[in-house]
């Protein structure tokens, strides 16, 4: 890409098409940062593998997702790894997990 | 924070491309992604979904496939091949738009941003992500450049071509040979790995060559990873077949009498040597000045972001880096690095602040034998006053034992995270 002298006008002209709608938004970016740490075993977003043996998250509903969490972090849900992981996790953290992944298509 | 130059070049070519549509600051900004390992690739794949397509990404890989160095033991052991570790770039490409140059760079000049191939062609950047693995310092072992060169000493800690040779050599070596592999001092890529590929070698000489022995000779105090498990596995599944030497730090090897010599230890004889050297970031960095710490031997990064201590709008991940305390040099972490420069990344391109808390986690399985396996898991947090990152108190941990049910889940962590940077 070649790249143009640039005057201030360009500059303003282009601020003033940026003023659009799709930009990114802090928040979302930092959720979808924080989901991403699960995408490792779970799937881009949540969304898995075929035939996988980990679950799928995306579309789990919200509080299902809190409580399973809330679960793994007391030790009342065993698992081999979850347990290990969840108390990374601050209520907070998972409470922003729960919506987002509430949000995905499965 | 947004610099001003990739403002103004993401403004003008923004302003040139016309009354495009869902136009913001950052369309146009090209990003350049060096190295296709679980780090790049991830990196690659990430920037595109987070920026909404926006960002223009090239990733420059000189390999058509993707191999995988978790799960490449199985493949020295025998009971996988290649083609199973291995995935298609193509995909990068056809779901996600990244431009993908199959090459090598050879040369960095982070104050032009630009880069130059190894077939002399040029590009520029507004911002660089490093993920340039490790180089094997085979110097480190007297006669181990030639003897590795020569093919008679294979490392095999790069899956691929050498994954296979080792293989080779196993199945040649006579029933009541030894393999010995020699482990240098941490930080090393994989910190599991070797003793998993006693394991897997083991689980193959069991199966097939019940006479013969692996060494595992290990320049550290103890076992670096999962130090009792491995130990049970040893003990209840190859014992007679494996055994443990610590504080043997490999300082040459002459294979032509299949001799190994140490700093302090005696000599010791094998069929099969499979020398580690000491490792370091790779050659680009080191070439760049980029490796900057401990000897010029890894990269220094502000950890919020992953960008480089020493280089603006260059962010180094992976194995390449000085890590925090208790971070592993595995391609689960890197893809972890790569996430958080990915959104930093787009957060600078879009004036929005980087993220305060990032997060990594961590997850190393181990195959015991070719079903059983073992994990070790940590969860990252970013502590600000410290500038680093710390396990999260109480997080992580290992197995209780090696379990076939944690087998299938490597599994599906394997296949899954192939797709979560590829796909």
């Amino acid at each position: 890409m070649k790249y143009y002298p640039v005057t201030k006008l360009t500059l303003v002209l282009a601020l003033m098409m940026t003023g659009e709608s799709h930009a990114i938004e802090q928040q979302v970016l930092f959720t979808q940062s924080l989901a991403a740490t699960c995408a490792n075993c779970h799937g881009t977003a949540g969304k898995g593998i075929p035939n996988g043996s980990i679950p799928k998250l995306a579309g789990l509903k919200n509080e299902y997702f809190v409580e399973q969490m809330q679960a793994f972090k007391t030790g009342t849900r065993p698992a081999t790894i979850m347990h290990q992981l969840a108390k990374g996790y601050s209520d907070e953290q998972i409470r922003l997990l729960a919506s987002y992944f509430a949000s995905q298509q499965p | 924070m947004m610099n001003r130059r990739s403002f103004i070049q993401a403004g003008v070519s923004l302003a040139l491309m016309g009354g495009s549509v869902s136009a913001f600051a950052m369309r146009g900004a090209k990003v350049v992604v060096i190295g296709g390992g679980y780090g790049g690739a991830t990196a690659a794949k990430y920037i595109r979904w987070l920026s909404m397509n926006q960002l223009d990404v090239t990733l420059i890989e000189p390999n058509k496939e993707f191999i995988s160095c978790p799960l490449s033991n199985l493949v020295v052991g025998g009971s996988r091949n290649l083609s199973d570790i291995s995935r298609p770039y193509s995909t990068l490409e056809k779901n996600h738009g990244v431009r993908i140059i199959r090459d090598m760079a050879t040369q960095i000049d982070t104050n032009a941003r630009s880069i130059t191939l190894s077939n002399g062609s040029q590009m520029s950047y507004d911002k660089l992500v490093l993920s340039p693995g490790i180089d094997l310092n085979m110097a480190s072992i007297e006669g181990l450049p030639e003897a590795h060169a020569s093919g008679q000493i294979l490392q095999a800690w790069k899956a691929g071509a050498e994954t296979l040779a080792l293989r080779k050599q196993l199945e040649s070596m006579p029933d009541g040979g030894v393999y010995a592999i020699t482990i240098p001092e941490a930080p090393f890529r994989c910190p599991p790995g070797p003793y998993e590929r006693a394991c897997q070698v083991a689980w193959y000489f069991k199966n097939f060559k019940p006479k013969s022995k692996v060494l595992v000779l290990d320049a550290n105090q103890d076992v670096v990873s999962k130090p009792a498990l491995f130990k049970k596995a040893w003990e209840d599944n190859y014992k007679g077949i494996v055994e443990y030497r610590n504080q043997h730090k490999a300082i040459a090897v002459s294979p032509k009498e299949g001799l190994i010599k140490f700093d302090v230890q005696g000599d010791v004889k094998a069929d099969v040597i499979n020398a580690l050297p000491a490792m370091r970031a790779g050659k680009i960095a080191q070439q760049t000045g980029l490796a900057n710490l401990a000897n010029n031997r890894w990269c220094g990064v502000n950890y919020q972001s992953f960008e480089s201590s020493i280089a603006k709008d260059v962010f180094v991940i992976g194995d390449a880096i000085q890590v925090a305390q208790l971070m592993p040099k595995s391609g689960h972490m890197a893809n972890n690095h790569a996430k958080v420069a990915a959104a930093a990344i787009v957060a600078q391109l879009n004036g929005l602040e980087i993220n305060p808390s990032p997060v990594l986690t961590n997850t190393c399985y181990s195959f015991i034998d070719d079903k059983n396996v073992v994990h070790v898991a940590s969860v990252h947090e970013y502590v600000a006053n410290e500038r680093t990152y710390k396990v999260v108190q109480g997080s992580g941990g290992v197995s209780t034992g090696s379990t076939e049910l944690e087998g299938s889940y490597a599994n599906t962590w394997a296949r899954t995270i192939w797709s979560d940077m590829l796909e």
